[in-house]
C-alpha cells in the first residue's frame, strides 16, 4: 500500500533535518577510529526506522519501498554506514513476512519494530561470495533440531544482531535458511565471531566472520517450515532483489553529498584569480556529475515506484544498483579532484565518499554480476519468437 | 497535569521571507512552520505532562488560513491536541490584539501552566506573554531555563545576566522559555502517522466570543510606520599580529562592551 505522500514527506523531512542537525556535524569525530554510531543508532531507534517497512498489523509502520528508499539516501548523504545498519534487518523481515510461515511472522516480526533485536543476512562464504551456489556451511538434522557447522564471511551486523538470516546447505544438498537466534556479542552457544574485518570505508558498521561449531537450531526455524527446507537460497536472492533499489538509493545519498560538496568548493577556491568554478574543466566535471545524479536517481525512485505498484523489477532494480553504484564512485572521484589536495585529506568529507562509494559496487552483488543477472531478464522479456 | 503552549507558526526563515510594501508586515501566504523558538516549549511541556504522568499538552496558535503544517510537527513530537484560530478580520492584529485573542482560546482549556516562547523568530516583540497574563489575570514568569512542578507551584529557574533566579509562581500561570535550554525531540514516524488524527479544534472569532473590531486591522493600536532593508554586514576587521594582537583584541571587545 502506497504511503500518504503528506505523510511520507514528513518523515523524509524529519530524517533530513536529524542529519544535516547531527548526523554531518558529527561523522568525522569517530567515523576513522571504527566506533560504532551509538547516539545516531539511538535516535534512528526512536524515530521508528528499524519497523518502518514491517507489516502494521505485527507493530511496524508499513511504509512503501519508495518512502523507504527516500530515507536510505538521506541517511547516506550523511553517514553511509547508518544505512547499514538498517539494511540486513530489512532484509530478513523482508524475507519472513514474505516467506516465514504465519507463526514465525507472529513470532518475530513484532519484535524487530524498535531496534532492540536486529537482524543480520548471511549468505556469503570465504569461498562462496558472487558464486552462491559453492556454499559450505552445513546445516544436519538431529530430532527437532539441526546442528550447524562451518564458517560465513561479511556478516554485516554479525555481532550486534540477535537474528542471523543462515544460509546453509542442507542433507538434500540444497540451501536452507535458518532464522539463527543468538546474544549479541563476541559468542553464544557456538557461534563465534572470528573476525572483525578492517574496511577501507563503511566503517563504524561490524562486517565479521563468523564460525558456527555445532551450533543447534530448532526445527521451528526454518524459514517457511517445512515447505521451506532447500529453498533457502530463492528466498534470499529475492530478498536481495528489493535489496538493490536500497543499494542504488545508498549511492546516490553519498553522491549528492559528494556533489554538494564539490559545487560549494568550486565556488569558493580561486585559483588563477577566479573561482575554479569558473574554469570550463571544472564546469565540465560538475555538468556530468549532476546529469548522472540525476539519472541514478531517477533510475532508483522508477524501480521503487515499480516494485510498490507490484510491478516485476528484477531488470530495473539491477539497473538501478549497477548504474548508481558506478556513478556514484565516479562522482565521489571527481569530487576528490576538484577538491585539490585538499579533497586528499580527512579536513574534507569528500575522502570519505572516495572510500564508501565501492562498497555499492560490490555489495549485493558486483556490477558484473548485475550485468549478467541483466542480460539474462533481457533474454526472458525479449526473446525472439 | 494540562500544559497549553502557546505555538506560533511562522514562514520558513531559510526561505528568505517576503515584506508586503503596502502593510509592511511578513506576507504569510507560504507554507509555515513551527517557529523554532516554540519547539523548546513543546519539548518542556512534553517533560512536564511525562513527569506529571498524566494530563497533556494542548497547543494554542493563531495563523491566517486555518494553517496546520507547523502544529502537525508539535503535534508529531507529542503534543494530544490543539487549537486553531483563524478569522480574516484578523489580518493585522497587532501584540496586543493576538494576546487577547490567545488568551480567549487558552481560557477554553483548563490549563494548569501555560508556556511561550520568550519572543517569537520573526515578530520578535517579546510582549505576548506577558499580555496573556495579564488579560487572563495569572502571574507570570519570564525567560525560564527550567520549570519544575511541585504541587500546586511551578518552580522556575529563570536566565540572569549572572546566573539565574529561582523563583516559584502558584498554578495556574504563565512561563516564557528561552531558547536552547532543553534538546527538543525530533518527531517519530509513528508520532508523524499519529498527529494526522489528533484533535484541531478550528475557532473563528465569533466562536471565541470577540468583536472584531477590537482586533485586526480595526483594532490595532501599533502601526508600523516603515520598514528598511538590514544594512549589509560590513567587512570584519582584520588584526594581523604585531606582537600586541591580543591587546587589540581585548581593546575591540571592551569596545563592543562585551568584557
Ligand atoms: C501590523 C501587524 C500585522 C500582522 N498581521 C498578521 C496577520 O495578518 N496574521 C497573523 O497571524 N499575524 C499577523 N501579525 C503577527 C502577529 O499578530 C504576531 O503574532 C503578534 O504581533 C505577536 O508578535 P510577536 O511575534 O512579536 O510575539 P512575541 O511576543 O515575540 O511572541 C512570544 C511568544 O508568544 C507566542 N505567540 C506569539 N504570537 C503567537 C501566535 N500568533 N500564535 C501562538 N502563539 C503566539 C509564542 O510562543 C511566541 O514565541 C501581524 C503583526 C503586526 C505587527
Ligand atoms: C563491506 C562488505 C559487507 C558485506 N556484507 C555482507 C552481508 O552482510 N552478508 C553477506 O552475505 N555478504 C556480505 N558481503 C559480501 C558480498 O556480497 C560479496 O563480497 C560480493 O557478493 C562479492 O563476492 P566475493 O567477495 O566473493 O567476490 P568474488 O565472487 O570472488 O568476485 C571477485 C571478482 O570477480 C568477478 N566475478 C565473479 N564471478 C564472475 C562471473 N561469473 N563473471 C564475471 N565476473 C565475475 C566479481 O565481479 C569480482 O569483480 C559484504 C561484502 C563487503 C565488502
Amino acid at each position: 500500500m502506497a504511503t500518504e505522500q503528506a505523510l511520507a514527506d514528513e518523515m523524509v523531512d524529519a530524517v533530513r533535518t536529524w542529519v544535516d542537525r547531527d548526523v554531518i556535524p558529527n561523522v568525522a569525530d569517530f567515523e576513522l577510529s571504527d566506533e560504532f554510531p551509538q547516539a545516531m543508532f539511538d535516535q534512528m531507534c526512536d524515530f521508528g526506522l528499524f519497523g518502518s517497512t514491517i507489516p502494521e498489523e505485527y507493530g511496524g509502520l508499513g511504509l512503501d519501498i519508495t518512502t523507504y528508499t527516500r530515507i536510505i539516501e538521506e541517511l547516506s548523504r550523511g553517514f553511509m554506514s547508518l544505512a547499514g545498519l538498517l539494511n540486513t534487518h530489512k532484509i530478513g523481515a523482508a524475507m519472513i513476512g514474505r516467506f516465514g510461515t504465519d507463526e514465525q511472522r507472529q513470532r518475530f516480526l513484532p519484535r524487530m519494530c524498535d531496534g532492540s533485536f536486529r537482524a543480520a543476512f548471511s549468505l556469503s562464504e570465504p569461498d562462496a561470495g558472487s558464486d552462491t551456489g559453492a556454499l559450505r556451511c552445513r546445516a544436519e538434522r538431529d530430532g527437532d533440531e539441526w546442528v550447524v557447522n562451518g564458517t560465513k564471511m561479511w556478516v554485516t551486523n554479525g555481532m550486534r544482531s540477535s537474528l542471523v538470516m543462515l544460509l546453509a546447505r542442507t542433507p538434500d544438498d540444497r540451501i536452507t535458511c535458518f532464522l539463527v537466534e543468538k546474544e549479541p556479542g563476541e559468542s553464544f552457544e557456538g557461534i563465534t565471531v572470528s573476525k572483525k574485518i578492517d574496511k577501507l570505508g563503511y566503517r563504524g558498521i561490524e562486517t565479521v566472520e563468523m564460525s558456527y561449531v555445532d551450533h543447534r537450531v530448532p526445527h521451528a526455524n526454518v524459514l517457511g517450515g517445512d515447505d521451506g527446507i532447500g529453498h533457502g537460497r530463492q528466498y534470499a536472492l529475492s530478498a536481495l532483489e528489493l535489496g538493490r533499489i536500497n543499494v542504488a538509493a545508498r549511492a546516490v545519498g553519498v553522491a549528492q553529498a559528494a556533489f554538494d560538496a564539490a559545487m560549494a568548493y568550486s565556488q569558493q577556491r580561486e585559483t588563477f584569480g577566479r573561482p575554479i568554478f569558473e574554469h570550463q574543466a571544472i564546469q565540465f566535471k560538475l555538468a556530468d556529475m549532476a546529469t548522472k545524479l540525476q539519472a541514478a536517481r531517477l533510475m532508483t525512485y522508477d524501480a521503487a515506484r515499480r516494485a510498490d505498484a507490484g510491478q516485476r523489477v528484477d531488470l530495473e532494480a539491477g539497473m538501478a544498483k549497477l548504474f548508481a553504484s558506478e556513478a556514484a564512485f565516479e562522482i565521489a572521484s571527481d569530487a576528490l579532484r576538484i577538491h585539490g589536495g585538499n579533497g586528499y585529506t580527512t579536513e574534507f568529507p569528500v575522502e570519505r565518499y572516495f572510500r564508501d562509494t565501492p562498497l555499492m559496487i560490490i555489495g549485493e552483488g558486483t556490477s558484473e554480476i548485475q550485468k549478467l543477472v541483466i542480460a539474462r531478464k533481457l533474454l526472458e522479456r525479449f526473446p525472439v519468437e | 497535569m494540562n500544559v497549553v503552549v502557546c505555538v506560533k507558526q511562522i514562514p520558513d526563515p531559510a526561505d528568505p521571507g517576503q515584506m508586503d510594501p503596502e502593510t509592511r508586515t511578513l506576507k504569510r501566504d507560504v507554507k509555515l512552520i513551527l517557529d523554532e523558538s516554540d519547539s523548546y516549549g513543546v519539548e518542556m511541556g512534553l517533560q512536564l505532562v511525562d513527569a506529571a504522568g498524566e494530563g497533556e499538552v494542548v497547543l494554542v496558535s493563531m495563523v491566517p488560513n486555518n494553517e496546520v503544517s507547523g502544529l502537525r510537527t508539535a503535534l508529531a513530537m507529542g503534543a494530544g491536541s490543539a487549537v486553531l484560530v483563524s478569522d480574516e478580520a484578523l489580518a493585522g492584529s497587532d501584540a496586543l490584539s493576538t494576546a487577547k485573542v490567545l488568551a480567549a482560546a487558552i481560557r477554553r482549556c483548563e490549563a494548569d501552566l501555560i508556556i511561550t516562547a520568550t519572543e517569537s523568530s520573526d515578530g520578535y516583540t517579546g510582549t505576548v506573554p506577558v499580555q496573556i497574563a495579564e488579560l487572563l489575570d495569572l502571574p507570570s514568569a519570564t525567560f525560564a531555563k527550567s520549570i519544575e512542578i511541585d504541587g500546586d507551584v511551578a518552580k522556575v529557574q529563570r536566565q540572569t545576566e549572572d546566573g539565574y533566579d529561582e523563583i516559584e509562581c502558584s498554578l495556574p500561570c504563565v512561563v516564557s522559555v528561552t531558547a536552547g535550554v532543553v534538546e527538543p525531540r525530533y518527531p517519530s514516524f509513528k508520532g508523524i502517522m499519529a498527529a494526522k488524527n489528533k484533535p484541531v479544534d478550528e475557532l473563528d472569532l465569533a466562536a471565541l466570543g470577540i468583536d472584531p473590531a477590537t482586533v485586526g486591522w480595526a483594532g490595532a493600536r501599533q502601526e508600523i510606520v516603515d520598514i528598511a532593508e538590514a544594512p549589509a554586514g560590513e567587512a570584519g576587521e582584520i588584526i594581523h599580529d604585531e606582537g600586541d594582537a591580543h591587546e587589540r583584541i581585548l581593546a575591540f571587545l571592551d569596545d563592543l562592551k562585551i568584557l
